[in-house]
């Protein structure tokens, strides 16, 4: 089971600017243990944000992103109250939901 | 077309001359700046603060009782005050030495086993968790540990010499890089750990997460890696040696405000 995400939705104007920090391994698979094994590719492939339900962002993610990956984005329209989804499901199939409200 | 490009040229120049300015110091704070709004250490607060609460080890308990040196189960406000004297245990005790010692009374795990655990894995990842989340509950807090007990006062003078003990392959001692202003390594400013470094530097500024390799790094890590650094032996987890030098630096950084857990490159 994956460790939850840190979202923070913070609405100014009719503007609100979403936070969200997310904890994955983020293996690009080039990398080799202490053994000479190669530690197999791990990733976040997939990101979707939706706002009340209603997608609003969709992201395909390679190896190349970070480990415990950070990323902000503009909602227009969203306002405090609102409820911010993000999901992300990675290349083992493993996946995590986490809810925030815009304040 | 031509002038073009020499104008684009100069431009480009100008901008050399102007990044020439300013330092690598002053660069890196920069960095830090940016990263600062995302700081991965907050996912290890999360994790930390959800462990606290937890039922868990062989005794299926929850560390909510755990005595930091300001009252059973009293978080905030506890991580500036340590090292310090518990009496249960008789001697003087780091945050995350404390844990442990809470860990094995309260949830019934095998100190030792802990203890022996690599950094970063297994119950010694919650260890690093769990602090993280501590420190953070005093953030903006400024440090003043005690130092009323014997066994305190006694644990600076061990620090303090520890600190200048020079040996291994380098002939190094911590002050070799910490004892004086002005010192870096590589481009990393190192902070004079002797007196007050100032706030969020230093002591005040450990649990931190290290972009470079993704990871949480505790106060025990710190200095572990130090003395790898120095060529030392490693020293034991939660051993009397980095206790009395944690109670040496928080000793000297007494007013200092912590930003723990900070985020370093």
């Amino acid at each position: 089971m994956a460790d939850p995400m840190r979202i923070r939705a913070q609405a100014a104007g009719d503007k609100t600017t979403v936070r969200v920090l997310m904890s994955h391994e983020m293996e690009t698979g080039q990398r080799k243990d202490a053994a000479g094994k190669v530690i197999p590719a791990w990733f976040i492939q997939e990101v979707t944000a939706t706002h009340n339900g209603k997608t609003v962002l969709t992201a395909d993610w390679g190896p190349s992103i970070s480990k415990n990956p950070f990323l902000q984005f503009v909602v227009k329209g969203a306002k405090a109250g609102d409820k911010i989804g993000i999901t992300w499901v990675d290349n083992k199939g493993d996946k995590r939901t986490d809810e925030a409200t815009v304040s | 077309m031509k002038v073009s490009i020499f104008a684009a040229l100069a431009a480009l120049a100008l901008c050399g001359a102007a990044q020439a300015q300013k330092s690598a110091a002053d660069g890196i704070a920069e960095y830090r700046k940016m990263l600062e709004d995302g700081n991965p250490a907050e996912l290890f607060e999360a994790k930390g603060e959800a462990l606290w609460s937890q039922k868990r080890g062989p005794k299926n308990a929850s560390l909510e009782r755990c005595d930091l040196g300001l009252g059973p189960g009293v978080v905030k406000g506890a991580f500036v005050t340590l090292p310090r004297y518990f009496a249960d245990t008789q001697r003087v005790q780091d945050l995350e030495s404390r844990l442990v010692t809470c860990m094995a009374t309260l949830q019934g795990f095998d100190a030792a086993e802990i203890a022996k655990t690599p950094f970063g894995r297994g119950e010694m990842a919650n260890v690093t968790a769990l602090a993280t989340w501590i420190a953070a509950s005093s953030r903006g807090m400024r440090f003043n540990l005690p130092q009323g007990h014997e066994a305190e006062r006694q644990s600076y003078e061990v620090g303090k010499r520890a600190f200048f003990f020079r040996g291994g392959t380098h002939d190094f001692s911590c002050a070799s890089c910490h004892g004086e202003e002005g010192k870096r390594i590589r481009m990393q400013d190192l902070p004079n750990l002797t007196k007050n470094p100032g706030d969020g530097i230093g002591f005040a500024a450990w649990p931190a997460y290290r972009v470079s390799n993704g990871q949480m790094w505790s106060m025990q890590l710190r200095l572990n890696d130090c003395f790898r650094q120095q060529r030392f032996p490693y020293p034991g987890f939660g051993s009397e040696v980095t206790i009395a030098l944690a109670t040496y630096m928080g000793v000297n950084a007494k007013g200092a405000e912590s930003i723990a857990p900070a985020i370093k490159r």
